[in-house]
């Protein structure tokens, strides 16, 4: 498991490697000078041509491309990713708090959403065709294709200006998550529960099922091994849920104001503040790879067959 | 004596509506072993699932099913269950699928004894080791502890054939059980199944495509085509003078294929490997 571990790691190198470079050539290629942007945010009232030249060269924009991004990726590892642009402070100070408060909101929602698509997974499996299956998977049709900005609004005009029940924005307190979650649940359930529901179903008409019942096990039994063995293909789309969600949170973020990645991120690309972007490219590169080898090593823990090969 | 009689046994789709088995009825005498031979396709899993009242869901099935008296058909699901394994027992194609392929083999065996015997742990560990043995089982233990893709097909059938040992049902069927196995293993599982009967006395259905075992172990033939039975009879009577067509197409088109397989069942020694 060690080796794997560390040859997952030497992959994920380049990996990261090539997507940090395409994000900082995509950024040149923009037609905002960086001096400018700097400049702009600092207020300068008269800019002038010494004053761009000035800081250019204070921001080493005079060199080759290749070498700024070599120097950019070197600090990098050493989690040094500059300064923002816009307001001069450590581009990790702005970032970290945020990454953080994203994964809070994010892992809460993947909980929430691994028991629903799970438990609505399984209902619908045991009732495939009945009424109930039909009507569940109706319903999960229509949110999932509900866009979120349309259910957030519904949900924020229903519960906090309506009701007053719940907090508009913010994370102040538990209240807080009820919205945002619920919003992020019902966008993602859908698809997972599907999974979950398909994966079961297939189970079923497994021989191992077939056999179970004609040994005269009871029903329970069946339904734990059908159970156990649907899950572990569930497991590794549930563990990629966490990046995927991790990188989608901007519009429920930016509706509840959610001081998370989302919100970061829209605004550093507004005000074309590209260090937070490299670094917030860079971050999700890495998280994608990290969760993804964490979910090869949880199917490798609960799949024997995989454990042997690894 | 009749230990189970399959009267106008119907089986079709519930959402198409296609009849996939058509009124088909047929005896299994007790102690004796009926062979369903018949193309691919033509019903003969069907058939024995319908017995057991196993059939995906989405498959309907009617007619009557008379076993020791009571018709199956009528049974409720719970009376039915009652049935399985001790009763009427199963053994599939395809060991390694037919065992969950999550946990260990011993966590299938130990369950299913304890859903019939109130055997404590180490009896049931000293039956299954016994069962096991004598179906040439190297290592009982050890394979009790081994997951389905660590053994082979050869052992997985034997497995199943430990577990009938134990279970003693009044019918096993056993659903191509030497298809998917290479020519020694075959050699060894049938060797087994004529050993099974012996020793339970259990009556037997047997799905095979290769009539070299067929004749082998069969006492009766039984012919499906197209989810029909078309013809049935004794062994003998089948491989020697049959009234079909098909039958003998079946029968003459398998015989250049089973030489070289009944060369080694009369040749001897291989089964002290
Ligand atoms: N669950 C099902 N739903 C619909 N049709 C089915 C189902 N199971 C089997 N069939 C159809 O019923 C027919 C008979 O199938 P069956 O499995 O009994 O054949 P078989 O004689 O056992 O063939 P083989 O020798 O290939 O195992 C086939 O045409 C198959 O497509
Ligand atoms: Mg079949």
């Amino acid at each position: 498991m060690g080796r794997y571990i560390f040859k997952r790691g030497l992959i994920s190198v380049p990996l990261l490697l090539v997507v940090s470079f395409l994000t900082f050539i995509l950024n040149s290629l923009s037609p905002m000078d960086p001096a400018e942007v700097v400049l702009h945010a600092q207020g300068v009232p008269r800019i002038t041509d010494e004053l761009l030249e000035e800081t250019r060269l204070a921001l080493g924009l005079d060199r080759p491309l290749l070498v700024r991004y070599w120097n950019w990726f070197l600090s990098c590892l050493r989690l040094d990713f500059g300064d923002s642009y816009v307001t001069g402070k450590p581009v990790w100070s702005l970032l970290g708090p945020a990454f953080l408060n994203t994964l809070k909101l994010t892992m809460v929602s993947v909980v929430a959403i691994i028991i629903l698509s799970i438990a609505l997974g399984v209902l619908c499996a045991l009732r495939e065709g009945k009424l109930l299956d039909k009507s569940i998977r109706g319903i999960s049709f229509v949110l999932t294709a509900m866009p979120s900005y349309l259910l957030a609004s519904l949900l924020v005009l229903y519960f906090s200006v309506k009701l007053d029940l719940l907090p508009t924005n913010g994370m102040d307190t538990i209240g807080s998550y009820i919205l945002p979650v619920t919003v992020i649940t019902i966008s993602y359930a859908g698809i997972y529960f599907r999974i979950v529901r398909s994966s079961m179903l297939s189970s079923l008409n497994e021989d191992y099922v077939l056999y179970g019942r004609a040994c005269g096990l009871p029903e329970r039994k069946i339904t734990r091994r059908i159970l156990r063995n649907s899950l572990q293909v569930a497991v590794s789309v549930f563990c990629m849920a966490i990046p995927i969600i991790l990188g989608s949170t901007v519009v429920v973020e930016n509706i509840f104001a959610w001081p998370g990645l989302g919100t970061l991120s829209v605004n550093s690309i507004l005000s074309r503040d590209f260090p937070i972007i490299q670094a917030y490219v860079l971050i999700l590169a890495a998280s994608f790879v990290i969760v993804n080898t964490f979910s090869d090593m949880v199917n490798a823990w609960v799949n024997p067959k995989l454990r042997e090969d690894g | 004596m009749n230990l189970l009689e399959v009267r106008n046994l119907r089986v079709w789709d519930g959402r198409g509506g296609s009849v996939l088995v058509s009124d088909s009825s047929f005896q299994l005498k007790k102690g004796s072993c009926l062979a369903i031979i018949g193309e691919s396709g033509s019903g003969k899993s069907l058939t024995c699932r319908a017995i057991m009242r196993l059939n995906g869901r989405g498959l309907l099935q009617s007619g009557e099913i008379r076993f020791k008296g009571v018709d199956l058909n009528e049974l409720d699901e719970r009376e039915m269950r009652s049935r399985r394994g001790k009763q009427l027992y199963m053994i599939l194609q395809n060991g390694m699928r037919a065992f969950d392929p999550s946990s260990v083999i011993g966590v299938h065996l130990r369950e299913t004894l304890a859903r019939h015997y109130r055997w404590n742990k180490n009896e049931t560990t000293e039956k299954l080791r016994q069962a096991m043995q004598s179906v040439r089982l190297q290592d009982p233990i050890g394979i009790l502890n081994k997951y389905p893709h660590q053994l082979s097909g050869g052992m997985l059938q034997r497995v199943m054939i430990a577990l009938a040992l134990l279970l003693e049902p009044d019918v096993i069927l056993a659903d191509e059980p030497t298809t998917a196995l290479d020519t020694v293993s075959k050699f060894e599982v049938v060797e087994q199944f004529i050993q099974l009967r012996e020793r339970t006395g259990c009556s037997m259905i047997f799905v095979s495509h290769e009539l070299g075992v067929v004749r082998k172990l069969a006492d009766e033939v039984m012919v499906m085509r197209a989810g029909s039975v078309i013809e049935s009879g004794t062994a003998a009577a089948i491989f020697s003078n049959a009234r079909h067509d098909y039958t003998r197409y079946l029968t003459s088109s398998q015989r250049k294929l089973n030489d070289r397989f009944q060369e080694l069942m009369g040749g001897a020694g291989i089964a002290d490997r």
